[in-house]
C-alpha cells in the first residue's frame, strides 16, 4: 500500500534551485577564467583555486565548529564567492593575501550575518576592499597580459599599469598616445588589470547565458552601463581634453564584471525591477564619481558596496505594482 | 479569431502534462453505493431533508441550502437512503454525508434526460437564476462558489461581459477541454443562457492556446450560426494562473478588479466551462447537478481518462478504472497540482468541485530541501497580484498580522506561483495561507467591535 503524503498546494515545483543558480553563475564565469589563464598563465589559475578552496574551507569550519549547524558547503555559494574574489585581484598577488581575503569574505562578510541569504554586503567585494586597504601595493601592482603561447604557462609576471591607473596618473593625453591601449585589446582582455575583469567578450558570453536561463535579469547591469555611459559622455562632450570617451569607460576597468556578476548578486540587490534600475543608476553614478574625481582609479567595488547598504531602503520604497489598485 | 492576449504581471509556466487530452469522455458506471457529502460548496453545508430508509430518485432534492452562500444537494442515483453518517472527504476531515444504496436508474419526473439540443431560452432572467439556485449549481472549476449568487447583479451595477473561463491553466486537467470538444452546442447555449440571466451583451470564451483546436472549433460554430451572435472566442497565452478570475478578466478586458471588490465592479461575470454546461442542463433540460466530468490522471497512471461521474462515486473506483493506483504514487490530489488538495485516503467521494483526481509520482511530489531565502525576488516577479511573498512569509511566521494586513495579504489568490518558482523551496504558500487565515480573523473581530 502506498504511503500518501499530505501537503499544501502547490504540489509541483519549478526546477530552479539555489544550487542550480550558484553553479550556473560559476559556469558563466568559466570563459573569463579561460581567457585569464591565457593572458596570465599559472598565476591566475593558482589564485583562483586557492581562493575557491579557502572560501569553502572557511565556511565549512565555521558551520562545523562555531554554528554547529547543517553543512551547506555543496550549495556552490562559497565556491562562487571564492571565484569572484580571485577575479578581482592582480594575478601576481601573493597567495597568502588571497587567503586572508577569503577568510574575511566568508568569515566576516557572510557567516557572521548568518550565512547564505543574510549578508547585507557582497562578500567577495568586502574581501576585495579589505585586501585593497590592507595590501595597497600588492593589490595595485598589475601584471601585464602576456599570452601563454608567447611567454609560457609559468612565465614570471611583468608589471605595468592598468588603463584606468594610467589615466589617473598621467591624464588623457598619455592614454591617447599609448598605442597598446586600443579599444579592441580592451574588449579581448589584452590589458593589465584584475585577471577576471579584463576580457569583456568572455564576460558578456557568460552574462548572456545567465540572462537566457533567466538567472539574472538585464535591468541592473543595463542601468549601470547606461548611467556610466551617459555621465562620462556628458563629461567628454564638455571637455574632451580632460575626460576620455564614454565607450572606454565601459571596458577599461571592472565595470562589466561588476555590473553583470557582482551587482546582480541576488542576496544583496533589490527585489523589484524598478528597485533594480534605481540600484543600477546609483552604482553607475558612484562609479563615475570615484573614477573621475576620486583618489582611486577604479570605483566599481566601492559603488556596489555603497549601494548594497541602500538596498533595504530601495526595497521599502520600490514595491511591486499591486493588482487592482 | 482575436490575437492572443494575456495578463501582464507575474505568473509561471509549469509543465503542462495534459496526458488525457485525447481521451474521450466515458460515462462511468453507476456504483452500488454513493456517498454524497452535505458540504460541497464554499459556504455553509446543506441540511438533509431525507432520512434513513427513504426512497429517492435521480435528481431529487435531498439536502437544502442553508443561508445565502450555500447550495442545494440532489441525489445522483435512485435507490434507498442507507444512512446519514460521517465520511472522510477530500479535505481530510470527517464530514456528514448521505449514503444511498443504488437501485436501478430512475430519474425524477420532469427532467429531460434526452440528448436533444434545446436552443430556445423560454425562462425569464429571474426564472433562470432561480432554476440555477434550485438545481444546486456551484463553480465547478474547484472553488465551488454558489453560481446563482454570482449571477445576481446588484441594482447599481451592469454586466457587460460574460467571461467563460476555459483557460484550464492547471496542469494535467483536461475535463473542460473534453467537454468543449464533445458538447460544444450545449455549452454555447449555456453561454447564451448566462448572458440572458445577467443581461450582458457580450460573451467571451477565454481559452489558453495550448487548446487551440477547440478554440477554432467553437469559433467556427459561432460564426456559422446567427443564434450565437455576441459570443466570441479569445485565445490566451498558456501561463498559470490564466484561469484565475481576476487574471482572466484582466487578460480579456484589460480591467482590474479593485482590491477587496467583486468582479462585477469591472462589468464582468466569470463562469467556468463545466458550470456553463451544468447551467445549460439545469435551465434547458431541468436537470439538477448530479454528475460532472472528472479527469483521472498522473504520469504513471496506466490509462489517464476523462469520466462522466455521478456525484458521490468513491474516488477509488475511478482510480481502478484508470488502471489502479500506481506503485510510485506519493501524492493523491483532488483537483490539479497547483491548487488541488492532497488527500490521505483513496475512498473519498467525488464532489461537485472534483475536477480531477491526480496521482503524482514520487519524483514530482518529493519534498525538496529548504534553504535560506536568497532574496532573489523571483516570488515577487511571479506573484500575479503584485505582492511580496517573501515578506508575507516572514511576517506570517512572526505572527505579525497587523503587518501582513498592511502588506495586503488579503489580496493573495493562493495560486502558489511564488512557491512554485522559489529556488530555496520555501513553503511560501503554506505560510501565506496561514497568515491570510489569521489576518482575516483579525479583520473580522475588529469589524465586530
Amino acid at each position: 500500500m502506498n504511503q500518501l503524503t499530505i501537503s499544501g498546494s502547490p504540489h509541483v515545483h519549478g526546477d530552479l534551485s539555489v544550487k542550480k543558480i550558484m553553479y550556473s553563475v560559476i559556469i558563466a564565469l568559466l570563459p573569463a577564467l579561460l581567457v585569464a589563464v591565457y593572458y596570465f598563465g599559472w598565476y591566475a589559475l593558482r589564485l583562483t583555486i586557492v581562493a575557491v578552496l579557502a572560501c569553502m574551507l572557511t565556511e565549512w569550519l565555521i558551520q562545523k565548529y562555531l554554528i554547529k549547524g547543517p553543512l551547506t558547503i555543496n550549495d556552490g555559494s562559497a565556491a562562487l564567492t571564492g571565484l569572484l574574489l580571485a577575479f578581482n585581484v592582480p594575478a601576481n598577488l601573493p597567495i597568502w593575501m588571497v587567503i586572508v581575503g577569503s577568510v574575511v569574505a566568508i568569515g566576516i562578510a557572510k557567516m557572521s550575518f548568518g550565512g547564505l541569504g543574510k549578508n547585507p554586503f557582497n562578500p567577495a567585494l568586502v574581501g576585495r576592499v579589505f585586501m585593497l586597504v590592507s595590501f595597497p601595493v600588492a593589490m595595485t601592482t598589475w601584471p601585464k597580459a602576456q599570452p601563454i603561447f608567447e611567454a609560457g604557462f609559468f612565465a614570471d609576471a611583468v608589471t605595468g599599469p592598468t588603463p584606468l591607473s594610467l589615466l589617473k596618473e598621467s591624464g588623457v593625453g598619455t592614454l591617447a598616445k599609448a598605442g597598446d591601449m586600443q579599444f579592441l585589446d580592451m574588449v579581448l582582455g589584452n590589458r593589465g588589470g584584475a585577471f577576471g575583469e579584463v576580457c569583456a567578450i568572455a564576460l558578456l558570453i557568460g552574462a548572456i547565458y545567465l540572462i537566457i536561463k533567466k538567472i539574472i535579469d538585464i535591468w541592473t547591469p543595463l542601468s549601470i552601463l547606461l548611467t556610466v555611459f551617459i555621465m562620462t559622455g556628458i563629461c567628454y562632450l564638455v571637455d574632451p581634453t580632460q575626460y576620455i570617451a564614454p565607450w572606454y569607460h565601459l571596458v577599461y576597468g571592472g565595470l562589466i564584471l561588476g555590473a553583470f556578476f557582482m551587482a546582480t548578486d541576488m542576496v544583496t540587490s533589490p527585489m523589484t525591477t524598478a528597485g533594480r534600475i534605481v540600484y543600477g543608476i546609483g552604482i553607475g553614478a558612484i562609479t563615475v564619481i570615484i573614477r573621475l574625481w576620486g583618489q582611486y582609479p577604479e570605483g566599481v567595488s566601492f559603488a556596489i558596496l555603497i549601494m548594497n547598504a541602500v538596498v533595504p531602503l530601495i526595497n521599502k520604497g520600490f514595491k511591486p505594482k499591486r493588482f487592482g489598485v | 479569431m482575436n490575437p492572443i492576449k494575456t495578463f501582464p504581471k507575474g505568473g509561471v509556466h509549469p509543465e503542462e502534462n495534459k496526458l488525457s487530452s485525447d481521451q474521450p469522455i466515458i460515462t462511468f458506471e453507476i456504483p452500488k453505493q454513493v456517498i454524497i457529502p452535505l458540504g460541497q460548496c464554499l459556504g455553509a453545508p446543506a441540511e438533509p431533508i431525507v432520512a434513513k430508509g427513504d426512497k429517492v430518485k435521480v435528481g431529487q432534492l435531498i439536502a437544502t441550502a442553508k443561508g445565502f452562500i450555500s447550495a442545494n444537494v440532489h441525489s445522483s442515483v435512485s435507490g434507498t437512503v442507507n444512512k446519514i453518517d460521517e465520511v472522510m472527504d477530500h479535505t481530510g476531515y470527517r464530514k456528514p454525508a448521505i449514503f444511498i444504496d443504488v437501485e436501478g436508474d430512475e430519474w425524477l419526473e420532469g427532467i429531460d434526460t434526452s440528448d436533444t439540443l434545446v436552443k430556445d431560452i423560454t425562462l425569464s432572467r429571474q426564472e433562470i437564476i432561480d432554476r440555477i439556485k434550485q438545481h444546486g449549481i456551484v463553480g465547478l472549476g474547484g472553488a465551488t462558489f454558489p453560481t446563482y449568487v454570482k449571477l445576481m447583479i446588484p441594482q447599481d451595477k451592469k454586466a457587460e461581459y460574460v467571461i467563460i473561463n476555459a483557460a484550464e491553466c492547471e496542469p494535467y486537467l483536461t475535463c473542460d477541454n473534453r467537454l468543449l470538444l464533445e458538447k460544444p452546442m450545449e455549452f454555447l447555449v449555456g453561454v447564451k443562457v448566462i448572458m440572458k440571466a445577467v443581461d450582458a451583451p457580450k460573451g467571451v470564451i477565454g481559452i489558453e492556446v495550448n487548446k487551440i483546436e477547440v478554440a477554432k472549433k467553437l469559433d467556427e460554430i459561432i460564426k456559422s450560426d446567427k443564434y450565437f451572435e455576441g459570443i466570441e472566442v479569445q485565445p490566451l497565452k498558456t501561463k498559470y494562473p490564466q484561469g484565475g478570475e481576476k487574471q482572466i478578466i484582466k487578460s480579456i478586458t484589460g480591467r482590474e478588479v479593485p482590491s477587496g471588490k467583486l468582479p462585477i465592479e469591472t462589468g464582468c461575470v466569470v463562469v467556468n466551462v463545466a458550470s456553463t454546461f451544468a447551467i445549460y442542463e439545469a435551465v434547458q433540460k431541468n436537470k439538477p447537478l448530479v454528475y460532472r466530468v472528472v479527469t483521472v490522471t498522473g504520469k504513471s497512471v496506466k490509462k489517464p481518462s476523462n469520466f462522466l461521474v455521478r456525484i458521490g462515486t468513491p474516488a477509488n473506483m475511478l482510480i481502478e478504472a484508470a488502471g489502479g493506483l500506481p506503485e510510485d504514487t506519493a501524492n493523491l490530489i483532488n483537483g490539479g497540482p497547483m491548487m488541488g488538495k492532497s488527500v490521505s485516503v483513496t475512498t473519498f467521494p467525488t464532489i461537485k468541485g472534483t475536477s480531477g483526481i491526480l496521482m503524482l509520482n514520487e519524483k514530482d511530489a518529493q519534498p525538496r530541501q529548504v534553504s535560506n531565502c536568497i532574496r532573489c525576488g523571483k516570488c515577487v516577479q511571479a506573484c500575479p497580484m503584485g505582492l511580496e511573498p517573501y515578506l508575507l512569509n516572514r511576517l506570517a511566521r512572526q505572527n505579525n498580522f497587523e503587518e501582513t494586513e498592511k502588506h495586503n495579504i488579503m489580496d493573495c489568490i493562493e495560486c502558489g506561483s511564488c512557491e512554485f518558482t522559489c529556488p530555496a523551496n520555501i513553503p511560501l504558500a503554506d505560510y501565506i495561507r496561514y497568515g491570510k487565515n489569521k489576518t482575516g480573523q483579525l479583520i473580522r473581530s475588529r469589524n465586530q467591535k
